[in-house]
């Protein structure tokens, strides 16, 4: 154990400090620039699991099942996340865009949950980490920006507006699993405290 | 503000951006997550240019072209980002076009500038405080996901209304150099390297 071990840089602004775990719920906040550097909480190794069984499990009910459906006159359609996924699909330079949706709001946010359980499964049960848990704790971490179902609910709140004087819409089952969807991710997010898992990690594989 | 702050460089410090783990200047790749350590980044700045430019040129036929073709029975109308934000406050959605206006353009230019303004202000003198540009910068990195608005509301709408000979809505070519300027926009400001605002506080002193 090295003097490094006990000590913790802030990402933001690189101010060092000795590391000191605060009390469960508390926050360490880095003193110059306030970005949260600590945040245990109570179980959260178990709760963070929960919610990422959770995710997956609405998000696989959330892309297929019909989100929203229009009708005009008498004609009627139903679409899931799915299909606005492929709304692009038409073979040209739009198939990228195709793509893009559906990554940023199922593929990405699914992929997380997935990265995430495991990492955290083996060190609740009190095992060794599997192989590449770090990467994949790592690479669970730098797609955070790119998991965009939030932004997608807002953007399914304006769709509605600019359809309603054209058509009847009505709601689908999976509409209600995308908000709760978004709020369980929310929640899960900061559930999380990424530098207790770290050292856990580091500890575990000693 | 306090003057107690020790950085980790000063101390002969690397700090992992990613982990908040502390090593020896020498080191280069963090043993706890593997992402490559590097005390200040100065080419980053390179980078965040680079990606800010091309987000702006994506951002000029973003605007340039439609976003949505709307065809309804015999008549076809294409609405550009700024005209389909009008067309809904003309239709008394003043608030939903208030979200699309700020959204799709107060957002993006507002970040191609504070961008440009945070990356001229650490090889400069910078006029604001370390602690206003930082706000600053957490601003950009929190708000830049939120412009992809307009692009799910294209996927949901160019979805879900395909109504025959009634009414159709297919996405414009708008909405594929949109999301990528987006994307560009979000790239250029995770190049950027926070602490380097920092040291120029320690450079010179208020």
């Amino acid at each position: 154990m090295t003097n490094e071990d006990a000590m913790i840089a802030c990402p933001q602004c690189d101010a060092l400090y000795t590391a000191r775990a605060p009390d469960l719920g508390e926050k360490a906040v880095c003193a110059r620039c306030h970005t949260v550097l600590i945040a245990p909480r109570r179980n959260a190794l178990l709760r963070v699991m929960a919610l990422a069984v959770t995710v997956v499990i609405l998000m696989a009910g959330a892309t297929f099942f019909p989100f929203l459906s229009v009708n005009v006159a008498g004609l009627s359609n139903a679409s899931s996340v799915f299909d606005a996924a492929l709304a692009f699909m038409d073979g040209g330079a739009m198939m990228l865009l195709s793509v893009l949706v559906l990554g940023l709001i199922v593929l990405i946010p699914v992929l997380r949950a997935v990265l995430v359980l495991y990492v955290l499964l083996p060190l609740s049960l009190g095992r060794k980490p599997l192989r590449h848990a770090r990467g994949a704790f790592r690479l669970s971490e730098e797609l955070r920006p790119w998991s965009m179902a939030e932004i997608f609910v807002i953007g399914v709140a304006v769709a509605l507006v600019k359809v309603s004087d054209l058509a009847q819409v009505g709601y689908g089952p999976a509409f209600w699993m995308f908000a709760a969807l978004v709020l369980i991710s929310v929640f899960q997010d900061g559930m999380m405290d990424r530098w207790t898992i770290w050292k856990t990690l580091d500890e575990a594989d000693r | 503000m306090t003057t107690t702050i020790t950085t980790a460089r000063e101390k002969g410090l690397v700090a992992c951006t990613r982990c908040t783990r502390v090593w020896p200047i020498e080191k280069t790749v963090c043993d706890r997550c593997g992402t490559a350590l590097r005390s200040r980044d100065l080419r980053s700045l390179q980078r965040v240019w680079a990606w800010l430019a091309v987000g702006v040129i994506c951002y000029i036929p973003a605007n340039l072209y439609p976003m949505l073709s709307t065809r309804m029975l015999f008549t076809v109308s294409e609405d550009t980002i700024v005209g389909g934000a009008i067309e809904l406050a003309t239709h008394g959605a003043v608030g939903i076009a208030i979200v699309i206006f700020v959204a799709s353009v107060l957002i993006p230019i507002g970040k191609f500038m504070i961008i440009g303004f945070l990356a001229l202000s650490v090889t400069g003198r910078a006029r604001l405080s370390p602690h206003a540009r930082h706000k600053l910068y957490e601003l950009v990195e929190f708000i830049g996901r939120w412009s992809m608005i307009d692009v799910f509301v294209v996927a949901i709408l160019s979805a879900l209304v395909q109504l025959d000979v009634a009414a159709a809505i297919n996405p414009g070519p708008a909405a594929i150099t949109f999301a990528l300027s987006v994307i560009f926009t979000m790239l250029s400001a995770q190049s950027f390297d926070p602490r380097l605002i920092w040291d120029a506080e320690e450079d010179h002193p208020a």
